[in-house]
């Protein structure tokens, strides 16, 4: 009996005891400076924000009182805070289709290419490496009423000057389009992705059925079989794009009249630089639940990708 | 069938030629649609590197030429180096962003195999906040950080810019599903010859997983090379500024007036990163991407 047991089990018990002591303790060595880490940048912050909203706490100010959800009170009424909330959404709104859209295409016409496909790859995505903040500055040239090479085509063409950035009506959509350049070459490599995953013979199948045109693929085989993708490409950008910061720091500064404020600039107005922390830390808690929103979303559709 | 095959044998000719015709406008069209696009995309890195070379006056003139004239890259980039530390922030994207990934790695690695591999009270626990700290964008804990910095004093110091950073869960995440499809037989008889479990993560698990390791690596490098909103927040010293926030300086201080030494510098800030990526294209392209395909 004993010596049946000893054969069933190779590794004796004490030893076996030893082995589970050994990674109970190696685990939690391996895990202690993260969750410490995690405490610290992630945790304890989180805390501090939420005890922070509820105050009318200001850096350097003497005396801080206990104000309940006043602070989100007075963000639904900020006139500020609700201009930076609607042009963040309406940037949103711009940015997706643009950025979607565009990706989804240059991934398709790309996808069959094999001499040229790398050296456009290279073209797109350089956006998504180079410093922002370096090549907003030379959109902000670009776009120079006077001195830029877009608005010098315009009169070329007999078009009048456009002040893409000091007009209220263009300067979102002008952010957009910047959005837009930066994102193209992101999504297109996910689709690219995507549609390598979409078996050859599909197509084959189908042109056997009569789908003769690029078009009629595309609509029967390629669209569908791409939704999951096209579905988190959607949500990818949403938040992206709900971040939106740096061309705002740049270029426009919230400006003119408002017209560019965005949540992430009018957080970092109140908190870093009017230094009002019990508010910015009630706005930054609204930023947080509409990415977690969003975030929710992207499991639920990456659950549905697993399921498809 | 003996019908059918004379009628094939004369329409094929018909149909190969039309759709000769057809695939030839159909890849003129393609190409159309993908070089208008890539011209979009190109205007401003073109823009950026033509400018910088060319002269004030030629800047300011309304004629519009896209080659330089007269070559002014000396002044333009002598100035972008002298008026503001160019090369100094440079450095201190370097130090910046190494210091990050040294930590990262350092701290991420060793989480990620207990996660994967060895059962330890809390494991669950630890990977669910992992998962929540994933959604949870760097600008939420940003304000608490910045207060406790400047109550210790430690606003403008390198610490200061590396330190919300210094965990990253994306890594955790992505190192764990790696280290999970590697085999357990190799740990188990590394176990039995003795090793700790110390020196299996660090000499037979981690050289595995070099590709892991490297699309993370591009990863974290790029996304702390262009940030700018932390550094913004946290320093005000010229001297400890990293290349986008050194470039707003420089932006500030030449208020639009200088667009030759303006653009040499977006150039010299941009290159670094932008070279790399012609080098090693694959690996950016894996790296910066790993988030949405994860």
């Amino acid at each position: 009996m004993t010596a049946a047991a000893t054969l069933a089990a190779p590794v004796p018990a004490p030893r076996r005891n030893r082995q589970r002591l050994i990674e109970s303790l190696a685990g939690s060595g391996f895990a202690l400076p993260a969750f410490f880490l995690l405490l610290l940048t992630n945790l304890v912050p989180l805390a501090a924000l939420l005890y922070l909203s509820f105050t009318n706490y200001e850096l350097g100010a003497l005396d801080t009182r206990f104000l309940g959800l006043d602070n989100f009170h007075k963000a639904l009424g900020d006139p500020v805070f609700r201009r930076s909330l609607y042009n963040t959404f309406a940037y949103v709104a711009m940015v997706i289709p643009g950025a979607v859209g565009l990706g989804l295409l240059i991934a398709v016409l790309l996808h069959r290419r094999k001499r040229t496909r790398s050296i456009y790859e290279v073209i797109y995505f350089l956006p998504v490496t180079s410093t922002l903040i370096a090549m907003a500055t030379v959109w902000q040239f670009i776009l120079h009423p006077a001195l830029g090479p877009v608005n010098a085509a315009l009169r070329a063409l007999g078009f009048g000057e456009i002040a893409f950035l000091s007009e209220p009506a263009y300067v979102l959509p002008t952010l957009a389009a910047i959005g837009i350049w930066q994102l193209v070459g992101f999504n297109m490599v996910l689709f690219l992705a995507g549609l390598s995953a979409i078996p050859r013979d599909l197509y084959e199948a189908a042109e056997i059925d009569g789908c003769r045109s690029g078009i009629d693929r595309f609509l029967t085989i390629t669209w569908p079989l791409l939704g999951p993708t096209t579905m988190f490409v959607i949500v990818t950008t949403s938040i992206t794009a709900f971040k939106v910061f740096d061309t705002v720091a740049v270029m426009t500064r919230g400006g003119p009249m408002g017209a560019s404020e965005v949540l992430l600039y009018a957080i970092y107005l109140e908190g870093y630089q009017y230094f009002h922390m019990g508010y910015a830390a009630a706005l930054t808690l609204i930023f947080l639940a509409f990415v977690l929103l969003f975030s929710i979303l992207q499991t639920f559709v990456l659950e549905r990708r697993v399921h498809y | 069938m003996a019908t059918a095959m004379p009628m094939q044998d004369s329409a094929r000719p018909i149909t190969t030629g039309s759709s000769l015709l057809r695939r030839m406008f159909t890849l003129f069209a393609v190409h159309t649609v993908l070089i208008c696009g890539a011209v979009f995309i190109l205007l401003p890195f073109v823009w950026m590197v033509v400018t910088s070379l060319k002269s004030p006056s030629e800047i300011f003139t309304v004629d519009f030429s896209l080659w330089p004239k007269h070559f002014n890259a000396v002044e333009n980039y002598g100035r972008a180096l002298t008026k503001v530390p160019l090369l100094r922030f440079a450095l201190n994207g370097f130090i910046v962003c190494a210091g990050i990934l040294i930590v990262q790695v350092l701290v991420a690695v060793p989480c990620a195999y207990a996660l994967a591999k060895l059962r330890f009270p809390g494991r669950n626990a630890l990977f669910a906040l992992v998962l929540l700290g994933l959604c949870i964008p760097v600008q939420v804990p940003a304000l608490p950080l910045y207060m406790a910095l400047a109550s210790l004093g430690l606003l403008n110091t390198y610490f200061a810019i590396m330190m919300p950073f210094f965990l990253s869960v994306f890594a955790i995440f992505l190192f764990r599903q790696f280290f999970k499809s590697y085999p357990d037989e190799i740990i188990q008889a590394a176990r039995l010859d003795g090793m700790s479990e110390f020196e299996i993560v660090w000499r037979i698990v981690v050289p595995s997983s070099w590709p892991a390791i490297a699309a993370f690596s591009v990863f974290s490098v790029v996304a702390h090379w262009n940030d700018l909103y932390w550094p913004l927040i946290v320093i005000n010293d010229m001297n400890l500024a990293t290349p986008p926030l050194g470039m707003l300086f420089f932006a500030d201080s030449e208020t639009g007036s200088n667009y030759g030494s303006l653009t040499a510098a977006a150039t010299v800030i941009t290159a670094p990163l932008v070279l790399a990526f012609l080098i090693a294209r694959r690996r950016f392209i894996e790296g910066i991407t790993m988030t949405g395909i994860k």
